[in-house]
């Protein structure tokens, strides 16, 4: 690994260890550059925890690295006390059941749907599954 | 460019007796979304049970297959 991997790996490695609730998304919190990375963080905005944001677009190396540390293929990537909790789909499966509030220890919200704003949407929707 | 029916083959291959269903979101060939039994999922978490999904296709997920939204079930083992 390059000196630069390295550090960026470590740097990677010391964000999740100092922020209880992160997440590594395309774009940020206020302009996601994916429907999955939206989607995400609609959710955590929605139990009004507060998180720490990493946006991987500005180099290619900050998503190599972090896949590799968290041995998980996509973006996003929720971590909560340092443990990855999972992507766009596990996020939205444990928001939905109330498991997410139970993880980052808040009320579950009574209403508050998870959705992207259109204005920061992509062309991607993704919609649920038929049930 | 791998079809929706491909990656139902190659999951259902790859997972004991998994049972998919894969739709190809956008009709492109890169954006799928699969749902996916199997009795291999008991007992195991979430991350673990996607990790699983993810590592039939290897690099190829983030590559040709840009987007795999998954979803998982434990099913009953057949006897």
């Amino acid at each position: 690994m390059t000196d630069e991997n390295t550090q960026i790996r470590d740097a990677i490695k010391g964000a999740i260890d100092d922020n209880r609730v992160i997440i590594f998304m395309k774009g940020t919190p206020e302009q996601p550059r994916c429907g999955f990375s939206a989607r995400t963080v609609a959710a955590l905005q929605a139990l009004g925890t507060p998180f720490a944001a990493v946006d991987i677009l500005p180099h290619p190396a900050i998503r190599e690295q972090l896949s590799a540390l968290s041995n998980w293929p996509t973006i996003p990537q929720l971590f909560v006390d340092g443990e990855l909790v999972g992507g766009c789909d596990i996020v939205t499966e444990m928001y939905e059941s109330g498991e997410l509030a139970e993880l980052v220890g808040v009320e579950q919200p009574a209403e508050a749907p998870v959705a992207a704003e259109p204005a920061q949407a992509p062309p991607l929707q993704i919609q649920d599954p038929p049930r | 460019m791998p079809t929706a029916e491909d990656l139902k083959r190659r999951i259902e291959d790859a997972i004991p007796q998994a049972a998919a269903d894969v739709e190809d979101l956008t009709g492109g060939g890169d954006h799928f979304r699969a749902t996916v039994a199997s009795p291999a999922f008991a007992g195991r978490s979430r991350i673990e049970q996607h990790r699983m999904v993810y590592d039939v296709f290897g690099d190829e997920v983030g590559g040709p297959i840009h987007a795999l939204s998954i979803k998982t079930q434990t099913a009953e083992r057949e006897p």
